[in-house]
């Protein structure tokens, strides 16, 4: 996984709630057996018309947000499946940063797993970087993950509350598995211990 | 743990699988059951592969395909070609990995949250989890489970554990009886219109009281499977003689002294007297109406008495856009009646309302009658269990005699990942779970009700309110 620590880019506002994970990539593109290649499909009914043309009222389909690697969005993004091909969409798209005033639970945790910053701040401040980046070809904010600040284009700097312990795993692009394995005795303790206590529960077997 | 702090079901649950807490809260919490389908297991398998790594615990795994296949028959495999890779990818996956599977052709294949429960997999206490949000279904035995993403499906695979902070506890406590006409399904749209798509992030719903405890073990399944619609990765009811008297006899669960030993512990896990919860939300259930959904997500849902309301009478300026825009995209007029809203497709089916309860429910509305003409009505069985046993019933005769496709089990039109999709502009009279844009088929509209609701919608052509079909 790829570390995140400072990210300087075009930043995209989509000011829409309840952004659903059928929005960000619709089913029908999730048999893939791949993570790569779903970008050309992120947002893929706001972005193109039924005859696959863009539309170029979308903000993703305008300069300089082609190149956005930043997405500010209003209430509860992320809400629906659990299909990581949401993170995977958009992080092939070039996005690595989601800002919004929260983020459903599942989609909040697959961005972490893929390198993709996740920022809660309030809808006021939302609404603000929001304007920022209507600034055109000047719509550039910066996010550093080990100071937790967004910084404005005008160099006012915004702190950012994030878990202690996925700011490390994402600042040094660490591998969850690699971290869990350290564990391994506890889990091999566990799992006798559990064997004894509930030596009633049967074993799947597809027989 | 103290016995002296009273705790929660989830609490005692979560505490109960901890294998270590790290300094700053996060927990190595051991999964007891992992459920694997086609569509978000692929890379996690690549990923195992690549790093050399196996699968630790295949005893306590089960894979099956249920988004992506056909549900007609099926015997001359899968036509379309990135789903038939997709799922002869996991056979090649679990067979390399020595995973239990359920084959495409067994009677014991279906959606994959219907067959937990119906093997006696997924049983009381339990961790579960599965690349799949409407794991939170399995709650309703009792159990913590949830949905996760490929990145955690892998995580499971390797070290049979997953990475969790705990979450907040929420109770939804259901008084009263529900009433004539009103299932499982409508109490948990109701539940989803009062405390909104958000209404449950960051939390676990406990949902409890005595409408809860008089649902049968269908309808609990029903509930607990829309809390990730309220926003809750997981929603859990006590265990209690319902579910005991449900889950004994079935293949994976204990039997004879070892089923009794289980029962015994399975009654230490209710919830104690006085344990705390985070939020509280009191529902009347008696005050509950057959609901359907208007909009774009489950919220935006009302009876079936009520109609289209108005955007221009929103005073949040982000909330009428986003009220414009459903409106709109559902090609409705505010202040049209929900009733006069003629359908052009009915789905009975999902991990939501695919299960045997289900289909009777509407099986004994359709009995006798006639699909309406320009209506296609669809009946897609949760399992192959499911489906035997309707049949068995007599329940495929009265609903194809009635105009009904009787179909193979699967996901089907709940998501459109095969071909049961709607096209652009069609109505789909639905007892899915989410009435997301597309979400059936690019364009398509959808309204969430209950099984009997869409029976009545297909005989009548429009929306109905069931509780006139005698």
């Amino acid at each position: 996984m790829e570390p995140f620590t400072v990210l300087t880019a075009p930043a995209a506002p989509l000011p829409l709630a309840n952004v659903d994970t059928d929005k960000i990539i619709p089913a029908r593109f999730l048999k893939t057996i791949k993570r790569s290649g779903l970008g050309v499909h992120l947002f893929d009914t706001l972005r193109y018309d039924r005859e696959g043309k863009e539309r170029p009222d979308f903000v993703l389909n305008q300069e300089p947000y082609r190149g956005a690697q930043i997405l500010i969005a209003h209430e509860n993004f992320g809400c629906g499946s659990s299909r990581e091909h949401a993170p995977w969409a958009l992080l092939d798209f070039g996005i690595r940063c989601v800002i919004a005033p929260d983020f459903a639970d599942i989609f909040h945790n697959n961005c972490f797993k893929n390198g993709i910053l996740p920022v809660r701040l309030p809808r006021a401040v939302c609404d603000q970087l929001m304007e920022d980046a209507k600034m055109g070809g000047n719509a550039r904010l910066t996010v550093d993950l080990a100071r937790q600040v967004v910084v404005r284009p005008s160099g006012e700097e915004i702190p950012f509350q994030i878990d202690p312990f996925r700011k490390h795993l994402l600042l040094n692009g660490l591998d969850d598995i690699g971290q869990t394995m350290q564990h391994a005795p506890q889990i091999d303790a566990y799992e006798q211990a559990r064997g004894r206590d509930q030596a009633w529960l049967p074993g799947i077997s597809a027989g | 743990m103290s016995g002296s702090t009273p705790r929660t079901l989830y609490d005692k649950i979560f505490d109960s699988h901890v294998v270590e807490r790290l300094a700053d809260g996060t927990c190595v919490l051991y999964i007891d059951r992992h459920l694997v389908h086609e569509v978000t297991s692929p890379q996690a398998f690549e990923g195992l592969r690549m790093a050399g790594r196996k699968v630790r615990r295949p005893d306590a795994t089960i894979a099956v395909a249920d988004h992506n296949i056909a549900t007609t028959d099926r015997k001359s495999g899968i036509k379309e070609e990135d789903s038939r890779i997709q799922v002869e990818t996991l056979e090649r996956n679990v067979a390399e990995f020595g995973v239990p599977y359920f084959p495409v052709l067994d009677a014991r294949q279906g959606i994959v949250h219907i067959i937990g429960p119906e093997q006696g997999i997924s049983l009381p206490g339990m961790t579960i989890v599965c690349g799949d949000s409407h794991t939170s279904t399995h709650g309703a035995m009792g159990a913590l489970a949830f949905g996760i993403g490929t990145s955690e499906v892998e995580h499971v695979l390797a070290t049979q554990t997953l990475l969790q902070k705990k979450s907040l506890n929420m109770l939804v406590q259901v008084e009263g009886a529900l009433p004539f006409g009103t299932s499982a399904k409508d109490l948990v749209l109701a539940i989803i219109g009062q405390i909104g798509t958000g209404g449950g992030t960051g939390h676990v719903i406990e949902f409890a009281g005595e409408a809860i405890r008089g649902l049968d073990m269908a309808g609990r399944l029903t509930v607990c499977n829309m809390s990730i619609e309220a926003g809750a990765r997981a929603g859990l009811i006590a265990p209690d003689d319902t579910t005991f008297d449900w889950i004994k006899g079935r293949p994976y669960a204990p039997k004879g002294e070892a089923f009794e030993q289980a029962v015994a512990y399975w009654r230490t896990l209710p919830s104690d007297a006085g344990a705390h919860y985070d939020k509280v939300v009191t529902i009347d259930a008696a005050k509950i109406a057959p609901m359907v959904t208007w909009g774009t997500n489950p919220e935006a849902v009302l009876p079936i008495t009520a109609s289209v309301p108005d955007p221009s009478a929103v005073a949040d300026e982000a909330a009428r856009a986003q009220m414009q825009r459903m409106v709109e995209y559902m090609g409705l007029t505010p202040g049209q009646k929900l009733e006069d809203l003629k359908v052009d497709v009915v789905f009975i089916g999902s991990c939501t309302n695919g299960r045997i309860e289900d289909i009777r429910a509407a099986a004994n509305v359709v009995r006798g009658r006639k699909v309406a003409s320009g209506v296609r009505a669809m009946v897609v069985p949760g399992s192959g269990i499911v489906k035997q046993q309707a049949e068995e019933e007599g329940l495929d005769r009265v609903l194809t005699e009635a105009g009904f496709e009787w179909r193979e089990p699967g996901c089907s039109m709940c998501l459109g990942m095969n071909p049961d999709k709607l096209t652009p502009g069609q109505r789909c009279a639905s007892t899915s779970n989410r009435n997301f844009e597309g979400r059936q088929g690019p364009g398509g509209r959808t309204h969430l009700l209950s099984p009997t609701m869409a029976a009545a919608a297909a005989i009548s052509g429009h929306l109905a309110d069931v509780r006139q079909f005698g």
